[in-house]
């Protein structure tokens, strides 16, 4: 039994107001010398309620409020919202509309892991990759603007489809950022993949197994890097996903080193999927029919789709009136930050920082 | 062999280098793209969601709204006030039209709902006021733009 001034245990709070903590996330870290001996994560900062929201607004009003949980993937959120009020109707989006998504979402998965990418950088130490993937990512809002009118919580889609119809130029400019895009990625990998001091930062730094990410509902980018080849889009494909080719990045020893590696090469399978859907856009029109007043039927429905982060998930629980019953949303960030203990145990204070970047969370999807 | 040039890679730096070099290669003026901003106004996209505007007929100066109410229904937030009378045919009149700024998330739903393209968001992003009244916009402001800030010595 040792005493407290024996056990040399020190508690040292990180955050909220952390930079590298990416929103109001404060973790008490539980220290011996500068091991972590625990963590634990107070969440809470940046509660709004918005599932409650959910329950007095309309099905059409709360789209909008969705794009405010995952803030840095907003057009995803909002897809996941439309696919599951489409799939408690019975009504499914026009193939064009189903096209033009699949192309924003991709954007977005690419805008998405290029904040990441830069912020994660940023907290490793390296400060130039973080003005590259703006600018890069600053291409993509600037489509996104063209497109709705908004660059960052967009509402671009509606329940049944699309309100906006593609702009003139629209397959142009995607074009052009496919084209331009692989080289920067290249010039990210040569930057950072192979530098030293990146390499010994991340290698052998927070370790995850497939059976950890299994218990704690760990999915996404996170999951492949363990090894296993889970992608929402492939086993359960939604928006016509059967249709694209494209290969899931898995990483072998579940570091955060891999978890790096595997999200470069989604962006870099995001650019394939996107080149392979603006080649087959076709004409018609971009909202289904009746979708005037969104009245669905009493029932309930979950549906996931792969959003940046991991498997965002929708249920749904309706009374037959024009508001929801009940919104519950199943949030990758929540799930994903589940893991801190796991891999943040035994590591160093300073490697805290980057484990907490490699989970990749938002704060405003982690409290809602 | 491989270990040697391994060796020679890591005793000489390269991987550093590298990334120097690529750092330097965006010095070129050409790779600069900073915004100026309050000099140069970017240009907003031609949907751009911004201050919304209750347009008025270009020749008639008459108001366009028909004070339908569509908009109040559509508003997430509830935001937006419509003050109307009956005229002798029966017949809605607008009177006032209030617009909370400062609530507004600038969704677009109210712009979809307006049956007459009345009500729109335009491209005008500078919102700031001094005051928090400053932020609900009465129908003369949405009419004709925010007012000129009055500057007193």
């Amino acid at each position: 039994m040792t005493t407290a001034f024996e056990s040399n245990e020190l508690v040292l709070n990180m955050g909220p107001q952390h930079p590298s903590t990416h929103g109001v996330l404060r973790v008490i870290l539980k220290l011996d010398g500068e091991r972590v001996t625990g963590t634990e994560c107070v969440i809470g900062y940046l509660h709004r309620g918005v599932e409650k929201i959910a329950e007095n607004r309309t099905y059409a009003m709360f789209a909008p409020y969705v794009d405010r949980m995952d803030y840095v993937s907003a057009v995803s959120n909002g897809l996941g919202y439309c696919l599951a009020v489409e799939k408690l109707m019975g009504v499914t989006a026009p193939e064009r509309a189903q096209v033009a998504r699949v192309i924003l979402t991709e954007l977005n998965r690419i805008a998405s892991h290029l904040l990441w990418l830069g912020t994660h950088a940023l907290d490793i130490g390296a400060i130039t990759p973080l003005f590259y993937t703006m600018r890069e990512r600053e291409e993509v809002l600037k489509i996104f603007e063209n497109y709705c009118g908004a660059r960052l919580t967009t509402h671009a889609f509606r329940i049944g489809g699309l309100q906006y119809q593609l702009y003139a130029g629209f397959e142009e400019e995607v074009r052009a950022f496919c084209a331009m895009f692989p080289g920067k990625i290249d010039e990210y990998d040569r930057l950072l993949t192979g530098n030293r001091i990146w390499r010994d930062r991340l290698e052998g730094v927070g370790l995850l197994t497939v059976d950890e990410c299994k218990q704690l509902g760990v999915t996404g980018p996170m999951l492949r890097a363990s090894g296993l080849a889970w992608d929402v889009r492939r086993a359960m494909p939604y928006s016509g996903y059967q249709n694209y080719e494209f290969e899931i990045p898995t990483g072998t020893r579940g570091d955060t080193l891999d978890r790096y590696l595997v999200r470069i090469e989604e962006m870099r399978q995001s650019v394939r999927i996107i080149e392979q859907a603006v080649a087959r856009i076709p004409e018609g029109p971009i909202v289904a029919r009746g979708m005037k007043v969104i009245k669905p039927p009493i029932g309930e429905a979950y549906l996931p789709i792969e959003a940046p982060k991991g498997e965002l998930g929708y249920f749904i629980v309706s009374d037959g009136t024009i508001h929801p019953y009940r919104v519950r949303v199943r949030p990758p960030s929540f799930l994903n930050l589940q893991a801190l203990d796991n891999m943040a145990r035994g590591a160093l204070v300073a490697d805290v920082v980057a484990i907490i970047g490699s989970i990749d969370c938002v704060m405003g999807e982690v409290d809602r | 062999m491989k270990t040697v040039i391994e060796f020679l890679k890591k005793a000489l730096l390269l991987d550093l280098l590298e990334g120097l070099w690529i750092t330097f290669r965006h010095q070129h003026p050409k790779n600069i793209y900073t915004e100026q901003y309050p000099l140069t106004r970017p240009a907003v996209a031609e949907r751009y969601r911004g201050a919304p505007r209750l347009n008025i007929h270009p020749v008639t100066n008459e108001t366009l709204c028909i004070a339908c109410d569509l908009c109040k229904i559509a508003c997430p937030e509830n935001l937006i006030v419509v003050g109307f009378v009956r005229d002798e045919k029966k017949r809605k009149q607008l009177t006032t039209f209030t617009y909370d700024l400062s609530r507004c998330m600038f969704c677009g739903l109210c712009e979809d709902a307006c049956p007459v393209d009345a009500l729109e968001l335009t491209q005008d992003f500078e919102l700031a006021s001094y005051t928090r009244g400053g932020q609900i916009w009465d129908r003369q402001m949405l009419e004709e733009g925010p007012r000129p800030t009055e500057y007193r010595q």
